[in-house]
């Protein structure tokens, strides 16, 4: 299962040890001018950057990103690390819990168990980018009312699911919406309470 | 109706609630800082035995990494003072882990190196290259081992008062001579809390001897102690924020290995250190509910009255620290006996140190009480709510002290009438609907109302604004909006104008949230500090103004702008005149726990659980299908958190009763259920609606507001209730948890 190799095989990421080898443990006596001062450069930095990065272009809460991007950065990392988007939680990194549920395209989605760059060209909702200005989303503002939450950590996630719910079609019932809820985890136990605000917004009959 | 009547009582929307669902709350791994680096821990892969070498080259070289520290060249920690026993000795009674310190390995993930580099992926990345070989000795992690060397803890050997100690009221062992009796075995496997946000902290040394630590804590001053301690530095000098909490349920009120590594990691690359767990380390290495054995012996009357008990319970715990919870309290103190006597052991393994979790050993005590309870109603042929009304105390049997308040009687009358306990039928497996069986069953739960020291710090802004500060933290239960409720109540301001600030270490002192004892022990040090600011005021108003000299504190108003009296609204204080004779404006006040009443009277909070479950013949399958639980906990301050709280706690006995358990490959010394996958917890198609019903009346003797706490019987009893239902619907007496469908096919 596990093909990593122990060493990167890749041919930069060798150039790149090579350099920092040569720097680190024995640049000073033993290596030539030149490396020392690609070391001192940064210039293994900058190798890596064009090189292990792709470009990738995403739209996310109505604004868009030109960004440069490792392969290997799920979406979740790429908000909550590099965009301090930090709205959107990490709770299990395996799609388990669906603290980082997002929508793409407006599906929802575990963004834990997407590479940001399988979604190139896409557009990106966040718990951020919900609420119109000031004005709390009517999920948002039952989640509220109804105290859809404790500690509130896997509340972006869970309100995120529950519009998408709402939006698919699946709020039809207290047990439907158990049953397509049940993908986003809440060990504070407020189930009762987040059904609760779903079919307020459900039976409201705003726009979701 | 009365201004101080308004908002304590009420469904106050919590006040943090629009941070909270627009993403705007900031947990400790979502600080920024300037040059911020990422922490990935690497763990042993033995259970037991000694490090001999760690090869961290191909880590140190790969891209981005600032540091690879191991014990071989991890910066000196001056609180890891040696232990000056043989190393080769595992300790009984010992400390905390000492991370990086030594080569021994005491379980398995132990962390043993932590890779820094400049971005996540980058750290993860080498922290797989990290290869170490070990000198492995034989481990023992199977419990039914450890049994067989179960020991006193020191602190029953210290102190024979100690809860943990052995206890005795009549004599020991009673049961056995009597004629109507049962013995019974009870486990429970380990839990994991599973918080949703994976512990994590960002540690920050600003300069080489002050520390700021953003982490997952549930008390900031706890964490600021332990690591000052541990770094040899002046408590002022740490300082720890904890604003939100992801849910805890215990595994944050103690300091673990990941904090001790991530701060060794910034000492290490003077940089910022970002430290987030993986879901298998939540397992690990940051405690867990301990694999407990229990034993209870019970006889009784004919008439149904309770002759002797006795409970003994064996917890597990780690080699290196031990780790006590009172796991037969409620035995001691429920029921009416002449005779009851308890015991209670650890048994020490290869694995590492548990931690108290949400309604820690009495949850555990009350599954073998309560449904040794429902055995033996049913041995007597009486309905389990009748027997233990023939064997209610009026007084605490433990010590014969008067209850500061117990209500649980109108508990059992409540629930019972709430989910139709008269549909009950006394012989199992006669109740069906359709292919599913259908029973009933209750559990009682209890946990000390306990009220300790605390300060509040209070302070009155130009604009009108009061601002409170404690260094309390909330996990979850909605602490800021209860404290907002007691000082709007206290001031005769609307919560809007007040501004509670907490989850800080230099706010004024507070205790650790835990143990149910927030709202008793920061409530009245708020409401106090609320009152005694209104007292400075009008002190000082009255300086220049005899209408203010004359009146009492309780006349005096907050208008927009100015201080006012009840009556007299020509009386007028600007606050920015009042204001200017003082430094600030700030309020200090401590609160002090009420040692007398604690002497005078016995303090629990009471709940009963009373639960429907349908039971799948075929397949084994439980659902439970209706949940009603029921507190006496004092005043009510908030009626919409206390009972999410409450169903939240029903929601966590679910998981405890039908799915939680750390299962252990004892080969291998690892847990198997590393994630979310395999470690199940409730759903949301696993939760029924759950019932909340509070008796709400106010104990006289706890504190002013007559608050008694509701954190932890929310799910003490749940799980018994649960199992006793099972029960009444199949006849099958599950008594190892969870209770899964292999158990009933």
């Amino acid at each position: 299962m596990n093909t990593e190799p122990d060493l990167p095989a890749n041919h930069d990421e060798a150039r790149r040890n090579f350099l920092k080898q040569s720097s680190l443990l024995t640049a000073l006596a033993l290596v030539p001018g030149p490396v020392v001062e690609a070391a001192a450069q940064n210039l293994d930095e900058r190798v890596a950057s064009a090189f292990e990065k792709v470009p990738l272009k995403l739209e996310i809460n109505g604004k868009k990103f030109k960004l440069d991007v490792e392969p290997r950065t799920t979406l979740l990392d790429l908000l909550r690390e590099q965009l301090h988007l930090t709205g959107t939680k990490k709770g299990c990194d395996y799609g388990q819990c669906g603290a980082c549920t997002v929508h793409v395209d407006g599906q929802r989605v575990n963004s834990c168990l997407s590479f940001a760059v399988m979604h190139e060209g896409k557009k990106i909702t966040t718990i951020e980018g919900l609420a119109d200005g000031d004005k709390l989303h009517p999920m948002q503002a039952a989640f509220v009312k109804h105290d859809g939450f404790q500690c509130g950590y896997c509340t972006p996630g869970q309100i995120m699911s529950a519009v998408a719910c709402v939006r698919e079609g699946h709020a039809g019932s207290e047990a439907e919406i158990r049953e397509y809820m049940s993908g986003n985890i809440c060990r504070c136990g407020a189930y009762t309470n987040i059904v609760a605000a779903i079919q307020e917004v459900k039976n409201g009959g705003q726009k979701v | 109706m009365k201004p101080q009547d308004k908002h304590i009582g009420g469904t106050l929307n919590r006040v943090d609630g629009h941070l909270k669902v627009t993403g705007a709350a900031t947990y400790s791994a979502e600080y920024e800082l300037p040059g911020m680096s990422y922490a990935v821990l690497v763990g042993s892969t033995i259970a037991k035995g000694r490090i001999k070498s760690i090869d961290a080259r191909a880590a140190e070289r790969a891209p981005g990494v600032l540091a690879v520290i191991t014990h071989f060249n991890s910066p000196k920690v001056p609180g890891f003072t040696p232990t000056g026993k043989d190393p080769s000795q595992p300790q009984t009674v010992g400390g905390r882990l000492k991370v990086f310190h030594d080569d021994l390995v005491r379980f398995n993930d132990q962390p043993i190196a932590v890779v820094v580099a400049d971005t996540l992926e980058r750290a993860r990345f080498a922290a797989r290259l990290v290869k170490a070989e070990y000198a492995a000795e034989k481990h023992e992690t199977d419990m039914s081992a450890g049994l067989k060397q179960a020991f006193v803890p020191t602190q029953a050997k210290k102190n024979p008062k100690s809860p943990v100690a052995d206890y005795v009221r009549g004599t020991a062992d009673a049961y056995k001579t009597g004629t109507r009796r049962l013995e019974a075995e009870y486990i429970i496997p380990t839990e994991v809390h599973h918080p949703m946000e994976l512990q994590s902290i960002i540690a920050h040394w600003e300069a080489p001897d002050r520390l700021t630590l953003y982490d997952k804590t549930q008390g900031t001053l706890a964490t600021r102690r332990d690591f000052a301690k541990e770094w040899n530095l002046p408590e002022e000098n740490v300082k720890v924020i904890a604003t939100f909490v992801g849910g805890a349920f215990g595994n944050a009120l103690h300091s673990w290995p990941h904090e001790s590594a991530a701060i060794i990691a910034a000492k290490k690359v003077n940089r910022p250190v970002k430290l987030v767990l993986t879901r298998e380390q939540m397992t690990t290495m940051v405690g867990y509910r301990p694999h407990t054995w229990q034993k209870i012996g019970m006889s009784a009357s004919a008439d149904g009255k309770i002759t002797a008990i006795t409970h003994e319970a064996t917890g597990q715990t780690s080699s290196y620290e031990e780790f006590t919870e009172s796991t037969v309290q409620q035995t001691r103190m429920m029921y009416e006996s002449p005779n009851v006597n308890t015991r209670y052991r650890l048994a020490a393994l290869d694995v590492s140190t548990p931690i108290w979790m949400r309604g820690p050993g009495e949850a555990t005590g009350a599954f073998a009480l309560e449904s040794a309870m429902d055995e033996m109603a049913y041995l007597l042929n009486l309905d389990p709510l009748e027997f233990r009304l023939r064997n209610y105390t009026d007084k605490d049997p433990e010590n014969g002290k008067p209850w500061s308040s117990k209500f649980l009687k109108e508990c059992y009358q409540m629930g019972a009438e709430r989910i139709g306990w008269n549909k009950r039928q006394l012989k199992p497996g006669s109740l069906r609907d359709g292919e599913w069986l259908v029973g009933y069953g209750m559990g009682v739960g209890t946990f000390g109302a306990h009220r300790g020291s605390s300060k509040a710090n209070v302070r009155l802004l130009p604009n009108g604004t009061v601002v409170l500060q404690s260094a309390v933290t909330d996990i979850g239960p909605g602490t800021g909006t209860a404290m907002t409720q007691i000082a709007a109540d206290a001031l005769g301001l609307p919560p809007d104008k007040i501004r509670f600030e907490w989850g800080n270490s230099q706010f004024a002192q507070a205790p650790t949230q835990g143990g149910s004892a927030i709202v008793n022990t920061v409530g009245p040090a708020v409401q106090e500090a609320c009152m005694a600011m209104k007292e400075k005021l009008r002190t000082m108003a009255g300086a220049s103004n005899a209408a203010f000299a004359s009146a009492r504190k309780e006349e005096v108003v907050f208008a927009d702008t100015y201080l006012t009296l009840n009556g007299n609204p020509g009386a007028r204080a600007s606050y920015a005149d009042l204001l200017k004779q003082t430094d600030g404006g700030f309020v200090t006040v401590e609160s002090k726990p009420n040692g007398e009443n604690n002497q005078k009277y016995s303090m629990y909070s009471f709940s009963v659980h009373f639960a429907e479950v349908r039971v799948n013949p075929l397949t084994g399958e439980v659902r439970v299908s209706k949940l009603v639980s029921c507190a006496d906990a004092g005043t009510i301050v908030n009626q919409k958190t206390a009972g999410n709280q409450m169903k939240g706690g029903a929601v966590g006995g679910i998981g405890m009763a039908l799915m939680e358990a750390a299962v252990m490959d004892d080969r291998f010394g690892r847990y198997v259920t590393k994630d979310l996958a395999d470690y199940h917890v409730p759903v949301q198609a696993d939760a029924p609606a759950v019932d909340v019903l509070f008796v709400n009346q106010p104990d006289p003797h706890v504190n002013a507001l007559g608050t008694k706490g509701i954190g932890e019987i929310a799910i003490i009893g749940v799980a018994p209730a649960i199992a006793n239902a099972v029960f009444n619907a199949t006849g099958k007496r599950i008594r190892e948890l969870p209770i899964t469908p292999d158990k009933l096919v």
